[in-house]
């Protein structure tokens, strides 16, 4: 069903929404800056900066329990009748304070500056692979074949698990998230399928925790073994936790950075310009990579209110869901001066695109670094590509926004 | 000039020690501190100041003096 009021009415899944969002939340941020639907089991959507900015610090009020917002309702397990929850325990996205310090200081020396450093001669290496398939076709999906492609096998490789279990993490992020998303069965089978998984890796690892790599074929210096040897709290890590905490980096590490990936190379494929101006200019990619993560902000997280929480003169009622609309507060004007306007040096940016508060995306290092090879290596052995016209560019919405179809052509290489 | 972190706002973006390295120390988790005593040299003022506007949680503060 067509909207016809973004404000009472809008739907994250709508095709005009996954297309670009920008226009909807422009008149949304003056006309009604914090939006209610009833669509999807309903929810509230705010689009300004500074409301964006207030919601994350109401912490526990907007809580996390929820961080995926659609579908709403519990499912019940056909066998035992049990409830089963349709959003998998991500601890420590999915977590509130007091669990939530703990749960989070866990995992975040894995992912310091200098932890994420250790991956980068094999980020670097995969995309070169990557490129290597298709350069001398002249032709590629960027989103598939390239974007897609490597923060999987990334995740993979800081997990200590076969690179090319990748494609299966592909499917399964897909089946919690994308297509998950509209579709609550899938969603419960692929969480059960993740489970197994992870429950397998933690149990090899529990039975030779001094293996060295190749040695049984247990590593041993990876972010599971290192997790299964963690504190939380004064207390060691027990099995469900570990398995809760992989499930994390699979759901909350994927698709929003290929998401990234892919977003980047659409915007360089259509703004030659810029392109041209990042080979001719590389020391200027991390700050172009933080404003294309700007104005390209993949995510949007939920949030449950566990009581009335008042924001900018609107009342959203305890129990309602919110989308917290980091893309939306990225735009707005009042905080960057032609906000829609990706503006390659943009030397102010206090962007929202990893949340901010408490939440801070953990793996925001490995995303920037993942980032930043992939467009320095496409660039740097593919610096002219544009859309092929002959094909068509789609990109998914919901709550991680990006390009699931690309089609680039460029001079064979 | 110095520059410091509130470590009551602080959520380890990194976004400072990143565009100011010379400046800034962070720890194994990712939280951000001024180096040393935070004194910023002439020549690393506009590099303070670039990294106080891209501070998310607006950690990061600048005394002029």
């Amino acid at each position: 069903m067509a909207v016809e009021d973004w404000a009472t009415d809008y739907d994250i899944f709508d095709p005009e929404y996954c297309a670009d969002p920008g226009p909807i939340w422009a008149d949304l941020r003056e006309r009604c800056p914090i939006a209610h639907t009833e669509r999807w089991g309903g929810s509230y959507l705010p689009t300004r900066y500074e409301d964006v900015h207030a919601m994350a610090g109401m912490v526990p009020a907007l809580s996390n329990q929820v961080p995926i917002v659609v579908p709403p309702v519990p499912l019940t397990d056909p066998v035992t009748g049990a409830v089963i929850r349709a959003t998998p325990h991500i601890p420590p996205i999915s977590s509130d304070p007091p669990f939530h310090g703990p749960a989070r200081r866990l995992i975040l020396p894995a992912f310091s500056p200098q932890a994420v450093a250790r991956h980068e001669p094999y980020t670097r290496e995969l995309a070169h692979r990557l490129v290597d398939a298709f350069a001398g076709r002249g032709r590629c999906d960027g989103a598939v074949e390239y974007a897609q492609q490597i923060p999987p096998k990334v995740i993979a490789h800081l997990m200590g698990v076969d690179e090319n279990r990748g494609d299966e993490f592909i499917e399964w992020v897909r089946g919690i998230l994308e297509l998950g998303a509209t579709n609550p069965e899938l969603r419960v089978a692929t969480a059960q399928k993740i489970f197994a998984f992870w429950g397998a890796e933690v149990a090899k690892r529990r039975e030779n925790p001094g293996d060295a790599r190749g040695s049984g074929g247990v590593p041993r210096d990876d972010f599971i073994s290192e997790l299964l040897r963690g504190d939380l709290a004064g207390r060691p890590v027990d099995d469900e936790h570990a398995m809760a905490t992989c499930n994390l980096l699979l759901i909350a590490g994927i698709d929003t950075t290929w998401s990234s990936i892919g977003a980047a190379l659409w915007h360089l494929a259509t703004h030659p310009a810029d392109r041209e101006r990042l080979v001719a200019e590389p020391e200027l990619l991390p700050t172009a990579v933080e404003e294309l993560l700007r104005v390209y902000s993949p995510v949007t997280m939920g949030r449950l209110a566990t009581e009335d929480v008042t924001v900018d003169g609107v009342t959203i009622p305890a129990g309602s869901r919110v989308l917290m609309n980091f893309p939306a507060a990225n735009r707005d004007p009042r905080q960057f001066p032609d906000p829609d306007t990706v503006v390659i040096d943009r030397a102010h940016n206090r962007h929202v695109a990893f949340g901010i508060g408490i939440h801070r995306c953990a793996g925001s290092n490995l995303a920037r670094m993942e980032m930043l090879v992939a467009l320095s290596v496409f660039l740097e052995r593919i610096p002219e590509f544009h859309l092929d016209d002959t094909g068509a560019v789609t990109w998914c919405g919901g709550q991680v926004r990006g390009p699931r179809a690309l089609p680039l052509i460029f001079p064979k290489a | 000039m110095r520059v410091r972190v509130d470590p009551e706002k602080c959520q380890g973006h990194n976004r400072c020690y990143s565009l100011a390295p010379e400046l800034f120390d962070v720890d194994d988790y990712g939280y951000a501190s001024a180096a040393g005593d935070g004194v910023v040299p002439p020549e690393l003022e506009d590099k303070a100041r670039l990294a106080a506007a891209n501070c998310p949680e607006y950690a990061v503060i600048i005394e002029e003096g």
